[in-house]
């Protein structure tokens, strides 16, 4: 079996399954936030009574992120929904905006905060979920109604994922990210290449890379449709979430000559820094092809590109330059915005070297820009802008405005482009 | 899940890669749709963040659409795990998306719902209906007939979630099984 079907497996106490099987599985972690959870919410009491109880307390983490520093009259009510809620439940893990125990980004938080372990299922009302994989973990994303049913019950019924490999062998050329890797395999396999399937990325590359970039690799899985990432836990794993959590786990690792669906092999040399041009993830082209095309705006920020390895590969190129246009930093976690003041490139905090380059005063951490969101929302496009930014979605209207253009790419090319104006390839600089 | 088989009515096509924001833009998912003025509310504003050049979905007074079949392409529903998004088509009054296929979440969502029936036909549709068209969708027979014409095509047989479907959502199917109480 392979490391996604050794986790179902265990999780739903069958001995062997295979992809297509439907399954109960028991959900190690629930996963909400502010814009999914008031309806889950709605849906367990409604299904299992105004007096139910949660199946965990222990299991269900609440991570308000997307609609936060808004004075948006129902995003606050929605965040009064889940204070009370965690309340009535006890529920040990709720991050409460507004206090010192607000996070940021649930799919930055949750691993930082020790909630995502090797071997383990979590389920989350958010699609970029599939982020977690990137620790081990069995991560996937669902809706208010399964989430309401994990609620109450503790399991849900899935169908097994068949298995796509991603072989990356290689050294990683200068100015080349994961998410570069990411944008090179969703432009090769296509936003459906991989549905209903999970996107296991292994090789030495993979290796090579932190925990941050993992999460970059499996975070955009689902933008080529998967149910899941995945990368199998090494020392850099174990090392990582032991330094954040004191609960035992059990690490699965595939079987050598577990059956996959296919496998596809890169040799990261040779592949060069892309973007994804309006309005799909997988409308690849090289970032030197796209010199031509003018920028309003630079966002580095999200689950995608606002966790602090991104803010550093930002930095680098941004240091002791000055900024062309607008561009706007969104640290995904308080975590994360503390790392801008600790982390020193040469002497200079990341915060210095952004600020003396010239951008828009730093966000607090949310989801901000990502998706629109309220009209009022930190980065919101409002009009026709063209937009470089280091998020996972370039849908029409994804960051607000219906007219405006994003083109995705690293952190490395949106700072480039900053300094630039124009998409501008970071080995040019 | 709807209980009628058969849904007669004007179409509504897209095309392909129809995502969650164009079905339903994030600046509504402050909504919460258990609470039945804002599911009213969603569905006002389905597909609310297709360009312009569409015409309106939810055209009706009340806010509600006229077009109770949706067509699609490959890849409907990409992109968001919002509830919203089918939550926002069966709010409007939509009862069926046919589509060629499905990103796993929206179908899976649909399903769960039990707010509309996910259908995947076995040919490309999009070129075949206009947006207005009149169509009967044939839930048993599994097809979709064109009644200007009469010409029937085929829809794929639901596999294995048809007892979910069957039970009328996730809820009612544990139940159904004894997996949950009743």
């Amino acid at each position: 079996m392979t490391i996604t079907e050794k986790i179902l497996a265990r999780e739903s106490g069958a001995k062997l399954i295979s992809p297509g099987d439907n399954i109960w599985v028991n959900a190690g972690i629930l996963l909400t936030h502010d814009v999914c959870g008031p309806g889950t919410i709605g849906i367990f009491h409604r299904e299992f009574g105004k007096d139910a109880k949660v199946f965990d307390p222990e299991k269900i983490v609440i991570l308000p992120d997307h609609y936060i520093y808004t004075a948006d009259e129902k995003a606050h009510r929605n965040v009064d929904t889940l204070r009370a809620f965690a309340k009535e439940q006890k529920l040990p893990y709720f991050y409460d905006p507004g206090t010192s125990s607000y996070c940021g980004v649930c799919h930055v938080a949750l691993p930082e905060l020790g909630h995502v372990r090797p071997g383990e299922t979590i389920f989350g009302t958010d699609s970029h979920t599939c982020t977690h994989g990137a620790l081990g973990a069995f991560s996937t994303g669902i809706g208010n109604t399964d989430a309401g049913f994990i609620m109450g019950a503790g399991k849900l019924l899935i169908k097994v994922p068949p298995t796509l490999r991603f072989v990356l062998d290689g050294e990683m050329p200068a100015f080349l990210s994961a998410k570069d890797l990411i944008l090179h395999i969703i432009g090769d396999i296509g936003v459906d290449g991989a549905t209903y399937c999970a996107m296991e990325f292994t090789g030495s590359a993979i290796s090579a890379l932190g925990i941050d970039e993992r999460c970059t690799i499996c975070n955009m899985a689902v933008e080529a449709g998967a149910k899941n990432g995945i990368i199998a836990p090494d020392q850099k794993t174990l090392d990582y979430v032991k330094a954040r959590t004191k609960k035992p786990f059990e690490p699965l690792f595939g079987d050598p000559d577990a059956r996959v669906l296919s496998e596809r092999r890169y040799d990261v040399s040779k592949l060069e820094p892309v973007v994804a041009k309006p309005h799909l993830p997988d409308n690849k082209a090289l970032a030197r092809a796209c010199r031509d095309v003018k920028v309003d705006q630079v966002y580095i920020g999200s689950c995608t590109g606002g966790k602090l390895e991104d803010f550093v590969m930002a930095a680098k190129i941004m240091k002791g330059r000055k900024v062309a246009v607008r561009t706007l930093i969104v640290p995904a976690t308080r975590t994360v915005e503390q790392g801008l003041v600790d982390t020193k490139i040469g002497g200079q905090s990341l915060r210095e070297i952004f600020e003396s380059a010239g951008v828009e005063p730093i966000a607090p951490p949310s989801c901000a820009a990502c998706l629109g969101g309220p009209i009022d929302t930190f980065g919101r496009t409002h009009g026709k802008e063209v937009v470089v930014s280091t998020t996972n979605r370039n849908f029409i209207g994804r960051m607000g405005s219906k007219e405006s253009q994003i083109y995705l790419a690293s952190p490395y090319t949106a700072a480039a482009t900053a300094l630039t104006g124009h998409i501008t390839d970071p080995r040019d600089i | 899940m709807p209980k009628d088989t058969l849904i007669r009515g004007p179409v509504y096509v897209l095309e392909d890669n129809i995502d969650t924001d164009l079905l339903i833009p994030a600046c509504y998912l402050n909504l919460v749709p258990t609470i039945p003025e804002e599911y009213r509310k969603l569905g006002s504003y389905a597909l609310a963040g297709l360009p312009d050049s569409f015409p309106k979905f939810a055209s009706n007074a009340d806010g509600t659409t006229p077009f109770p079949i949706v067509i699609g392409g490959r890849n409907f529903g990409c992109g968001s795990s919002r509830e919203h998004a089918p939550i926002a088509l069966g709010a409007a009054g939509a009862k069926a998306v046919v589509a060629e296929s499905y990103a796993r979440i929206f179908f899976r969502n649909s399903v769960a719902t039990g707010e509309i029936f996910p259908l995947e036909s076995a040919q490309r549709l999009c070129g075949e209906f206009k947006t207005g068209d009149l169509a009967e969708v044939d839930i048993e027979k599994s097809t979709i007939t064109r009644l200007s014409d009469g010409k029937v095509f085929a829809l794929k047989p639901v596999g294995a979630v048809a007892p979910v479907i069957a039970a009328g959502g996730m809820f009612a199917y544990a139940r159904e099984i004894g997996m949950i109480k009743k």
